[in-house]
């Protein structure tokens, strides 16, 4: 799973650290960390966090990357 | 356009929008991405924050939208040139993809150590890609004696708030007179500089380096400093800006240099002569545009935002044609965290004469600054206060009278006062 957050958007309104603790938190008043690539195990947790965003500045990708994104010979 | 080919050159956060739009929009002929590292789309920002402190990967960061994007990848391959006549981008493998359009977004690079045989030390980094963090963060693993950091840009003092809060003595000396001052001025950067030293940081202002020496070993050892004086350090990371990916356009006739290829609103890149190239457009931290909101003036961005947006834009301009796409005026935005503080600025402040502190007080640590010029609204920086940043966008984009906002509870009288930039660089 593949996440991002628009930190431009992001307001630290929190409610991805209440949907995810795992995987979501705040540092100080308004810094937001996160995990960018959280087990698939996570992936209700992610999906709820997602849905609560009030400025919906999570994007979420679930599945594995391209295996073939090979590096061309 | 089922048998086109459009061919993007860079493969992060720009390229990836880019292509991602292109799709989304429709296109659904061959999508070929090309990136100098060996990696699929990663987002940068992590590497000079959590990546140093080591709470994630520097692995961890590909972004999503790779997956969906039927596109074909051509990794770890630098480009090298482009036959504009022959429609062909040339690549450092010797390889040649011809395209239909294409799309650059070959993003920037770090600013090395200008001395080439004392940026060859081991134990000088910069900090701009993926394998850069991971270097950076093996060195610190090592427990240097001290770090020291030219350069007090943003990048300089995040690193600086990383390797601070792994516990490693930090020296950071600063051409400049504040931290941030050329992007936040004086005013504002004087008050990062005093979290900065609450955190520990050794912190010189107006201070130089000219040298870097190593030992027999070839490891750097000290930095002598302008006007005499040296700093003991066996980490050094050089933090002194970025140069734009523009080498491989050389001799193409088309208008690039270090600071960026420029191109029109609707991104598409322009000659020597001014003219738009139809098939040829430009996007993310190598695009430099008139941007509308500032009087048409060219600027160049190394913003995560500009980088998503413009992908976009190019996307539309290059499948629904330039008047439909209409000029490209994004407002500029950006965020930092360091030291505690979550900065977020909404604006360009350059050539600002004046800055208010419009909300709250540097004293409690959250406040918001409005910057503007003759009179009227350029930008506003908000300090651990984002959610009072979005009332400024309005008045940013219509270049409001300056103040824009007066009366806030807390601020009955707004005093502005000069903000202290430098003068901008020569181009």
């Amino acid at each position: 799973m593949r996440v991002v957050v628009d930190l431009n958007r992001c307001q630290a309104y929190a409610q991805c650290c209440y949907a995810a603790p795992d995987r979501f938190v705040l540092q100080g008043d308004e810094i937001l960390v996160y995990d960018p690539a959280p087990p698939d195990r996570d992936r209700a947790a992610v999906e709820r966090a997602v849905q609560a965003c009030p400025v919906r500045a999570i994007r979420v990708e679930h599945g594995d990357a391209p295996a073939a994104a090979g590096i061309s010979a | 356009m089922r048998n086109e080919t459009i061919v993007v050159a860079g493969a992060s956060l720009a390229g990836l929008r880019g292509a991602e739009a292109l799709r989304q929009r429709g296109f659904a002929g061959r999508l070929i991405l090309v990136g100098d590292e060996p990696y699929l789309p990663y987002d940068r920002p992590p590497l000079s924050k959590h990546v140093l402190t080591g709470e994630i990967a520097p692995g961890a960061t590909t972004l999503p939208g790779v997956r969906g994007l039927d596109a074909e990848w051509r990794l770890g391959t630098p480009v090298s040139g482009l036959d504009r006549a022959g429609r062909a981008l040339l690549l450092a493998d010797g390889g040649r993809l011809g395209f239909d359009r294409l799309l650059i977004a070959t993003g920037a690079r770090a600013r090395p150590w200008p001395n080439a045989d004392e940026a060859r030390l081991s134990g000088i980094h910069t900090l701009r890609g993926r394998d850069d963090a991971a270097a950076l963060a093996s060195g610190l693993a090592a427990r240097p004696a001290r770090v020291l950091i030219l350069g007090a840009g943003f990048i300089g003092c995040e690193a600086a708030s990383s390797i601070r809060a792994l516990g490693l003595p930090v020296t950071v000396v600063d051409p400049g007179p504040a931290p941030l001052a050329r992007t936040l001025g004086h005013v504002v950067g004087s008050f990062v500089a005093g979290r900065m030293q609450a955190a520990g940081v050794d912190y010189r202002p107006g201070t130089r380096v000219t040298h870097l020496e190593g030992d027999g070993a070839g490891r750097v050892r000290r930095a002598r400093l302008a006007g005499g004086g040296a700093i003991d350090a066996d980490l050094v990371v050089v933090a002194l800006g970025a140069v734009r990916n523009t080498d491989w356009l050389a001799g193409t006739g088309l208008a690039a240099n270090a600071g960026g290829v420029s191109c029109d609103g609707a991104c598409r890149v322009l000659d020597a002569a001014g003219r738009p190239e139809a098939a040829i457009f430009a996007a993310g931290d190598v695009a430099r545009w008139p941007h509308p909101l500032y009087g048409g003036r060219p600027v160049a961005l190394e913003h995560w935002g500009n980088a998503v947006a413009q992908g976009a834009h190019a996307a539309r301009a290059m499948l629904d044609g330039p008047e439909a796409a209409g000029a490209y005026a994004e407002l500029p935005a950006f965020w930092s965290s360091q030291f505690g503080l979550n900065i977020k600025s909404l604006g360009l402040t350059e050539g600002a004469d004046a800055v208010a502190i419009a909300q709250g007080n540097p004293r409690t640590g959250r406040f918001l600054a409005v910057y503007g010029r003759a009179g009227r609204t350029l930008a506003a920086v908000s300090v651990n206060a984002g959610r009072w940043l979005p009332a400024y966008e309005a008045p940013i984009r219509a270049a409001a009278p300056f103040p824009p906002i007066t009366g806030g509870a807390d601020q009955p009288a707004l005093k502005p006062v000069p903000p202290g930039l430098p003068a901008p660089r020569a181009a």
